[in-house]
């Protein structure tokens, strides 16, 4: 079964971006002939050489005449293990707004670099929008590999450079390609010119890339968005936004908070549904009879979304025909809702090239982008933007003009405003004896996680090194002895733990962590949280197969989950979200797992 | 057992569509769907019906007539619509010409003549949305058209100021006699529909697949020989076995030479093919690099 896999491209003219889409179309024989020789015709009208594969993706006349790419065009083209489509946005400074809106539905980002020029500034912006937009997997292409006489020292120096400024960003999956578009090194075929060179080329690593555990398959989301009535049939279409619905599903309905259970899900056509997941869309019935209306929210009565009228989110101004103010009201629209809001303040603009952020910028223009604080007339029922693609995006509408004049992105609910000051110590970090830092060690239950850490603080403590264990089963005892297993619970638990951590690092102590942590939002907010304090924060993931944990299952945790006995148990019935990038992978046939992880230190 | 949770491309697309559907139907007070009888067109009233199942579609379809039509394409429109129990708008372009609203060109083909029609009966129907298959695959210009794509109270499309379009937020806002044109199949190619068509075993009009007709070949193109086609010098209409790869005035739609009789043997054909649909069979399109784009502009499909 072929899959899809959306692509985002960025990347000005100069860098070669539409040869380099051509060239994908034409090596991957999706060019049709006609369109072969249309090309051939045009490229020798002009005089020019080679066909110009750039030719195929230039649609509109002005763009064909000043030899641009003014807009997002989509293309198509297909393999027998993947289907694709890319929209390609252009890379000038004025077309931000382009590349944004084909980032906000891309599965991966591919962006282009001269390798003559290295990292431009519009490089930066490119990686920093993918990075905004939550784009799960990035791809760095350097072409025109040919000019630098195919270097691997060029090569390196590239992607050393963007190597350095991507940790600034939130960027999961990083990978890098050389290439010569023109001549097609590594574009389908490998070449010959690169022999150094030891990864797949683009169109391989395209079709291998796993996208599956992108989505949130945790925090179950179902927008109403239209009513089915039909004599006595009344069914509540919508696009599930996250997690997984079954028939015989406890929910309840916001904002109302009426609880109910699914009844039956359809989908299109009435085919019986048995778990429904994004992005299907489907109807829902409901075992009792609601007054649920296009703009409510279906979610579990233990997860539900943010529900408030007061919210922070980044967004892009997106229209040069006007700007946004502090005051200003406009029609937000999320979800499967539309009411009116009014920006309360804006907080800063950011410099997308440099990340500078100016706090005393009074408007947005064109293409700039800035933090904002929106309240809206009715309540949104939201997640933040890293959480949820489909629940934290928002566009905003100008009322007279009916223009989308911007996206948004949630960071968070606003605080009220607190009365609570951070008060200043006398002693600095410097004045501490010791310096302290996190050691996180992630992985599943019986993975051995607490054994290895028992024995780093053992040798710590025994080196002479302040260190101190902090192991999630101990801590239910009592500093998350309230908590339970839900995915908010859970949440919480890893929350707090980090913060524990976090001031033992500051105190100067080395915090050994031992926390299952399946989800990976969790372990960033906690790595953010030390990363803000100055601290380090070194990830370790236990990776021991599900299979070994099993067999070991010293407290009989994996025969109850099995038999059904409890729910929601990591790696049986609820997800574990493999670190993408941790310092340190230890596998079960290490040596010495301890012995690497203080090695690291 | 595991579930890897994920949709074949297929069921994506027929997802998105749906989507749009439903998402006209509950923020619009009049569309309408344009059904030609062509195998876009007939998939998307397909993938309409299946967004509002079990409840009949809440909205009526509309044909723009050139008055050059297939008998069958005709016969399957009426069939269709008395099928599913929708309502058919008819708007004809044979009006406009006996109105002086517009002059056929001689041996020009009336393609382009639907703009008037079509602009025509959106204004008197009061229609504010109205659903096209076009497909982004088509065509250079298509490529760039957004799902919900704005007209003005003229039905013109400005391709330089088009909205953004991000995630699945599609805004429909618009004034009084503007209206929006909605593209539900903007990201399905034409292998796509035939694979669909094949897995729903969706009914077509019997001319896309393989039979004996006459044709006449001009310009490199072969053209059906009916009532509505002048022969020019020297031209011989002669039977061959050919099936359509796309339904329009009956006199600049071309046919290829095709033994492809099934939704198998189509599919089959079209992964293997080396031309485009437009390439191939529509002799209008390929009066200029830029003929697409201008038509658009003035409100064309």
């Amino acid at each position: 079964m072929a899959r899809l896999l959306r692509i985002a491209t960025a990347g000005s003219v100069d860098d070669g971006k539409s040869t380099l889409i051509g060239r994908l179309l034409y090596d991957s024989k999706t060019i049709f002939a006609d369109q072969l020789a249309a090309l051939e015709r045009v490229s020798a009208q002009r005089g020019e050489e080679h066909p110009n594969l750039a030719l195929l993706t230039d649609g509109l006349r002005a763009e064909r005449e000043q030899n641009i790419t003014i807009d997002v065009a989509y293309r198509y083209f297909a393999t027998p293990r993947r289907k694709f489509i890319i929209a390609d946005t252009p890379g000038h400074i004025q077309y931000t707004r382009n590349m944004v809106t084909g980032a906000s539905t891309a599965d991966l980002a591919l962006i282009l670099v001269d390798a003559r020029k290295g990292l431009l500034e519009q490089s930066r912006r490119h990686a920093f929008l993918t990075s905004l937009l939550g784009v799960p997997h990035m791809v760095l292409c350097v072409n025109k590999m040919d000019l630098v006489g195919y270097s691997q020292e060029r090569f390196d120096e590239i992607r050393e450079d963007f190597r350095r400024f991507a940790m600034k960003l939130d960027v999961h999956d990083l990978s890098f390609v050389p290439v010569s578009a023109l001549h097609g090194d590594n574009v389908v075929h490998r070449g010959a010119e690169m022999p150094w060179y030891e990864g797949l080329p683009l169109l391989h690593q395209l079709e291998q890339v796993h996208v599956a555990s992108d989505r949130n398959l945790i925090d179950a989301r179902f927008p109403v968005q239209y009513v089915i009535r039909s004599k006595e049939y009344r069914g509540y279409a919508g696009t599930v936004a996250g997690g997984v619905f079954k028939p015989g599903d406890e929910v309840v309905v916001l904002p109302s908070g009426f609880a109910t259970t699914v009844r039956e899900i359809r989908g299109p056509g009435g085919v019986p549904v048995h778990e429904a997941f994004a992005p299907q869309s489907v109807t829902l019935r409901l075992t009792d009879d609601l007054d649920v209306a296009r703009g409510d929210l279906v979610c579990r009565p233990g997860n539900r979304p943010h529900a408030g009228q007061e919210l922070d989110a980044m967004v892009c101004w997106l229209t040069e025909r006007s700007r946004l103010t502090p005051g200003a009201r406009y029609l937000v629209q999320h979800t499967t809702r539309q009411t009116p809001a009014r920006v309360r303040e804006l907080d800063y603009r950011l410099d997308v090239n440099t990340l500078h952020r100016d706090d005393s910028a009074e408007s947005l223009t064109l293409n700039e982008i800035g933090r904002i604080k929106l309240r809206t007339q009715q309540p949104l029922l939201f997640d933040p933007y890293r959480r949820n693609r489909d629940t934290g995006g928002f566009i905003l509408i100008d009322e007279a003009t009916h223009d989308t004049v911007a996206a948004g992105m949630i960071t968070e609910p606003t605080l009220p405003t607190s009365n609570v000051v951070w008060h200043s110590a006398a002693v600095a970090r410097k004045d501490r004896a010791t310096r302290g830092m996190t050691i996180w060690l992630t992985g599943l239950s019986a993975s051995g996680k607490s054994t290895v850490a028992v024995e780093i603080e053992r040798r710590l403590v025994a080196a002479g090194r302040p260190a101190y264990l902090l192991d999630g089963d101990n801590l239910r005892h009592g500093l998350t002895s309230d908590l339970g297993f839900s995915a908010d619970d859970r949440a919480e638990n890893v929350r707090r733990v980090g913060e524990v951590a976090k001031l033992f690092a500051d105190a100067g102590v080395i915090a050994i962590v031992s926390l299952i942590s399946p989800y990976r939002a969790g372990r960033e907010l906690a790595r953010a949280a030390h990363e803000t304090a100055g601290l380090s924060f070194v990830e370790v993931y236990v990776d021991t197969p599900l299979e070994v944990c099993e067999a070991r299952d010293p407290k009989g945790m994996y025969a109850k989950a099995r038999a059904g006995e409890i729910s929601g148990f990591t790696g049986i019935d609820d997800p574990y979200e493999v670190p993408p990038d941790p310092e340190l992978v230890l596998r079960p046939d290490a040596d010495d797992p301890a012995g690497a992880v203080i090695d690291l230190l | 057992m595991t579930t890897s949770y994920e949709l074949s491309h297929l069921g994506a697309l027929e997802a998105e569509s749906v989507h749009i559907f439903r998402e006209v139907a509950a923020t619009f007070e009049h569309p309408v769907l344009l059904f030609s009888g062509g195998k876009d067109s007939v998939v998307m009233l397909h993938l309409a019906a299946k967004a509002f199942w079990p409840a009949p579609l809440p909205f009526p379809v509309m044909h723009v007539d050139t008055g050059h039509n297939f008998d069958e394409v005709l016969a399957f429109r009426d069939h269709t619509v008395r099928r599913l129990g929708v309502r058919l708008v008819v708007s004809s372009v044979q009006d406009d010409i006996d109105a002086g609203r517009v002059v056929e060109q001689p041996g020009a083909g009336r393609n382009r003549l639907q703009t008037t029609a079509l602009l025509r009966a959106i204004g008197d129907n009061g229609f504010d949305a109205v659903f096209g298959g076009a497909r982004r695959d088509e065509e250079k210009a298509r490529a760039k058209e957004r799902v919900f794509s704005f007209r003005d109270e003229f039905g013109q499309w400005d391709p330089r100021a088009q909205r953004p379009e991000l995630w699945s937020l599609y805004n429909g806002g618009h004034h009084k006699g503007e209206h929006i044109r909605v593209f539900p199949l903007s990201n399905w190619t034409e292998l796509d529909i035939w694979q669909y068509i094949l897995d729903e075993g969706i009914e077509l009009p019997s001319l896309y697949y393989a039979h004996r007709r006459d044709v006449v070949q001009r310009d490199g193109m072969l053209l059906a020989h009916t009532r509505f086609l002048a022969l020019q010098d020297g031209e011989k209409p002669y039977a061959a076995l050919v099936r359509f790869r796309t339904v329009g005035d009956a006199t600049c739609t071309g046919c290829v030479e095709s033994a492809a009789a099934t939704p198998e043997a189509v599919v089959a054909e079209v992964a293997a093919t080396r031309l485009t649909e437009r390439g191939a069979t529509r002799a209008d399109d390929r009066i200029s690099e830029a003929g697409m784009e201008d038509r658009k502009k003035e409100g064309y499909f």
